[in-house]
C-alpha cells in the first residue's frame, strides 16, 4: 500500500445524505475477479443517463470541481459490504473522502485501501461544501499525522479521529495481513486453548 | 463484571489486543461466495500466502447466478468466469464449495444455518453485509470486505476494534397478521439508517423469543439497515431444536457439551449497553417503505410524513410519490419473494396461505425465488408450488436474483416491485426499478389485488 501522510488538493462537493454503495457502484459491474477498472463506473448511473450520455448536473460532470478529495453528505457509504465501492473511489482518482457519517465497513474497507476517510462535524462540513461551492480552486488539507483538515485559503479547521493502529498502518504503507502473519503463533496457541 | 451475550462471545475469541488499537478477533467459520473472494484469493496468490484454515470456509454460489436452467452453462460470460473462478480457487485451496447444482446449494445465508454450519457462540465472517442473519443464533456474525477476506483467509483472524453495544426490545402482544419482516421494518422505520453504527445490537423481549428461527433470521439479516454491523438473540430451546440434527451441527456427547456451553450464552441480568431503546408489539402494524433507504418505512395503513427534507424529496422523486400520499391501492405490476430476508420455508408457507385458491391479478409478474435447494425441494414437498403455480406465480431456481440484480432478473425501470428483500436502494433491484420492501403477506396481498393492499383487514 502506498504511504499517506498529508495530502492538499481542491475538492468535488457531493452534497447528498446517505449514499450507498449501490450508488457509488452499481451491483451490474461486480462481475469482475480483479481490481480493474472499477474508475469508469463510479456513480455511473448518476453521472450518465440510460442512454450513456453524461448528466449534466452530475457535479462529477461539471468540470469546475476537480481534485482528488470527495467531500460527500452525511452517511456515505451505508449498504453493502463491496470493497468495489473503495476501489472505484480510489480507482477514479479520489484519495480522500470527507464526510459527517461513514458506515463501519465502507470505513474499514476504504482504510485498507489506502482511501482516508475524514469524519468531520456537520458543522465543518457546511463550511467546507459552502468553500468550495464558492470557489472551486479552493484547497483543502488533510494533515494525517496531526490528525487535522484545514480549508487552506481561510486557516479553518477541525481536528479529526483515527484509530492509532490505522493511522500507523497508513503512514508506513502495511496492511493488515503483515501483522496478522506476524501474530501466527499466538493464533495457533489460541486455537489449542 | 456483568456480561452481555454479545461480550460472552466476544470475549472469547480473543487472540490478543493492541494497545490503543483493534482486537486480534479468531473467526470460527468464514463463508465465501463469487463476487467477493476472487480479489481476496488473487492477493493471497501475488504474496505466496497460503490459506490457513481451508476447514473453517465454506463457499457457494449465489449473487449472479442464473434462476433458470441452471444446469445449462451460464449466458453471460463474466458470471461464468467468475463462478469457474470460484471452482478453481476452491479446488486449490481444499475449500468445500456447495456450488450451483449442488443439493446445498442456496443464498449463502439461507443454506449455511440450514446445514447446521451456524452455531450458537460462533464467530462468522462472509463478505456480504446481511452476515447478520446468523446472529439469530447467537452468535457473533458480520460482513467483511475483501481485504479482510484475505486477512482471514491468511491467519483466521481479523483485525476489528469491538464495537459498542446496542439493545432493542420488543415486549408484547404482536397483532394477528404482523410478521417479522414488519417487526424490523418497523425498528428502523423508527430508528434510522444510521442509529445503529459503531454498534452491535441484541434483539431481546418475548416477541422475539416467541418468534421461529426463520422469523430470527429475517430480524437480524436487516441489522445492517439501521447502520448496526450485526444483530444477534440469545440462544434457547428454539434455537437448539433448530440446529440439532443438521448436517453440520454437533451430535451426541459433542452436542451434549455444546449445550450446555450454549446454555451460558445471554446477557447477564444488570449487564449494561451503551443504548437501549424498547417498543410495544401492539404499535407495530403492516410495514412498506417509500422511499430509497429501508428506513423510510410507514405502517401500509399510513401515509408518507410530510417535511422530510433535502434527501427525501429527492427519493419521492425517484420513487414517483408525494409527501402526504397513502400507498393502499397503489397499483403494482411485480412481486418478488425471495432474498436472504424471506426466501425461507416459514415464508413460502406465510405466502402460500394468503394465495391458496386465489389467482394473481392480470397486471402483476409475480416471482417466487427459494433462498437454498433444500426450500426449493421443501416447497415441492410441501405442495407449495402447486398453490403457486395455480394463482399464475413463477417458481425459479435459488439464488439472490432481483434482490440485487446481478444476473437477469431485474424490473424495469419506473416500475414498482413489492420485494420481500431489505434494501430499496435506487436501482437496487434494476435501473430505475422503485422498490417497496415489504414481507412476504404483503407481497402475496400486492400480487392477487395488483395494488397494494392492507390484507389485515381480512384477517
Ligand atoms: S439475497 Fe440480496 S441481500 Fe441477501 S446475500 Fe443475496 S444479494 Fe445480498
Amino acid at each position: 500500500m502506498e504511504k499517506f501522510i498529508t495530502h492538499i488538493d481542491s475538492a468535488v462537493p457531493l452534497e447528498i445524505e446517505n449514499i450507498d454503495t449501490d450508488q457509488i457502484i452499481p451491483a451490474r459491474f461486480l462481475k469482475a475477479t480483479d481490481k480493474k477498472g472499477f474508475g469508469e463506473n463510479v456513480f455511473r448511473d448518476w453521472r450518465f443517463d440510460s442512454n450513456g450520455y453524461p448528466n449534466e448536473d452530475f457535479i462529477l460532470n461539471d468540470t469546475a470541481f476537480n481534485g482528488s478529495i470527495l467531500v460527500a453528505g452525511n452517511n456515505f457509504g451505508c449498504g453493502s459490504s463491496r470493497e468495489h465501492a473503495a476501489w472505484a473511489l480510489k480507482a477514479y482518482g479520489f484519495k480522500v473522502v470527507v464526510s459527517s457519517y461513514f458506515a463501519d465497513i465502507f470505513k474499514e474497507n476504504a482504510l485498507n485501501n489506502g482511501l482516508l476517510p475524514v469524519l468531520i462535524s456537520p458543522g465543518f462540513l457546511e463550511k467546507i461544501f459552502k468553500a468550495i461551492l464558492k470557489d472551486p480552486s479552493e484547497k483543502i488539507k488533510v494533515d494525517l499525522q496531526n490528525q487535522k483538515i484545514e480549508i487552506l485559503r481561510s486557516g479553518e479547521n477541525e481536528d479529526f479521529e483515527i484509530d492509532s493502529y490505522k493511522k500507523t498502518c497508513l503512514i508506513n504503507g502495511y496492511d493488515d495481513i503483515d501483522y496478522l502473519l506476524s501474530k501466527k503463533e499466538a493464533i495457533k496457541q489460541f486455537e489449542e486453548k | 463484571m456483568k456480561k452481555t451475550l454479545f461480550d460472552k462471545i466476544w470475549d472469547a475469541h480473543v487472540v490478543e489486543s493492541i494497545p490503543n488499537g483493534p482486537d486480534i478477533l479468531y473467526i470460527d467459520k468464514h463463508l465465501i461466495h463469487e463476487v467477493t473472494s476472487p480479489q481476496a484469493f488473487n492477493e493471497l496468490k501475488e504474496r505466496d500466502i497460503p490459506v490457513f484454515r481451508p476447514k473453517q470456509i465454506m463457499a457457494t454460489a449465489d449473487h449472479n447466478t442464473p434462476t433458470q436452467d441452471q444446469h445449462l452453462p451460464i449466458k453471460d460470460l463474466l458470471s461464468r468466469k467468475q463462478l469457474e473462478e470460484l471452482s478453481q480457487n476452491c479446488k486449490e485451496n481444499n475449500i468445500t464449495l456447495y456450488g450451483l447444482g449442488h443439493p446445498y446449494n442456496g443464498i449463502v445465508h439461507v443454506m449455511a444455518p440450514e446445514l447446521g454450519i451456524t452455531q450458537p457462540g460462533m464467530t462468522i465472517v462472509c463478505g456480504d453485509s446481511h452476515t447478520s442473519t446468523h446472529g439469530a443464533f447467537g452468535s457473533i456474525a458480520f460482513g467483511i470486505g475483501t481485504s479482510q477476506v484475505a486477512q482471514v483467509f491468511a491467519s483466521q483472524c481479523l483485525l476489528v476494534e469491538k464495537p459498542k453495544k446496542l439493545r432493542v426490545n420488543v415486549n408484547g402482544t404482536l397483532r394477528s397478521g404482523v410478521h417479522p419482516k414488519d417487526v424490523i421494518l418497523y425498528i428502523i422505520s423508527q430508528l434510522g439508517t444510521n442509529s445503529g453504527t459503531g454498534y452491535f445490537c441484541e434483539y431481546a423481549g418475548n416477541v422475539f423469543e416467541e418468534m421461529s428461527m426463520e422469523g430470527r433470521m429475517t430480524v437480524c439479516n436487516m441489522s445492517i439497515e439501521m447502520g448496526a454491523r450485526g444483530g444477534l438473540i440469545a440462544p434457547d430451546e428454539t434455537t437448539f431444536a433448530y440446529v440439532e440434527d443438521r448436517e453440520f451441527a454437533p451430535k451426541g456427547e459433542d452436542l451434549e457439551k455444546m449445550r450446555s456451553y450454549w446454555e451460558t450464552l445471554k446477557t447477564d441480568t444488570d449487564a449494561t449497553f451503551d443504548k437501549e431503546y424498547s417498543f410495544d408489539a401492539e404499535d407495530i402494524e403492516p410495514m412498506i417503505t417509500y422511499g430509497t433507504n429501508p428506513g423510510m418505512g410507514i405502517k401500509i395503513s399510513g401515509s408518507i410524513p410530510l417535511n422530510g427534507g433535502k434527501s427525501a424529496e429527492k427519493a419521492l422523486e425517484y420513487m414517483g410519490f408525494n409527501a402526504g400520499d397513502s400507498l393502499i391501492d397503489k397499483p403494482v405490476n411485480f412481486i418478488f419473494i425471495g432474498s436472504c430476508t424471506n426466501a425461507r420455508i416459514e415464508d413460502f408457507r406465510a405466502a402460500a396461505e394468503y394465495i391458496k385458491g386465489k389467482q394473481k391479478a392480470g397486471n402483476v409478474n409475480a416471482l417466487i425465488v427459494p433462498g437454498s435447494q433444500q426450500v426449493a425441494s421443501q416447497i415441492k414437498a410441501e405442495g407449495l408450488n402447486l398453490i403457486f403455480e395455480a394463482a399464475g406465480f413463477t417458481i425459479r431456481q435459488p439464488g439472490c436474483s432481483a434482490c440485487l440484480a446481478m444476473n437477469d432478473d431485474k424490473i424495469p425501470a419506473g416500475e414498482y416491485c413489492v420485494s420481500t428483500s431489505n434494501r430499496n436502494f435506487e436501482g437496487r433491484q434494476g435501473q430505475g426499478a422503485r422498490t417497496i420492501l415489504a414481507s412476504p403477506l404483503t407481497a402475496a396481498a400486492t400480487a392477487i389485488a395488483g395494488k397494494l393492499t392492507d390484507y389485515t383487514q381480512y384477517y
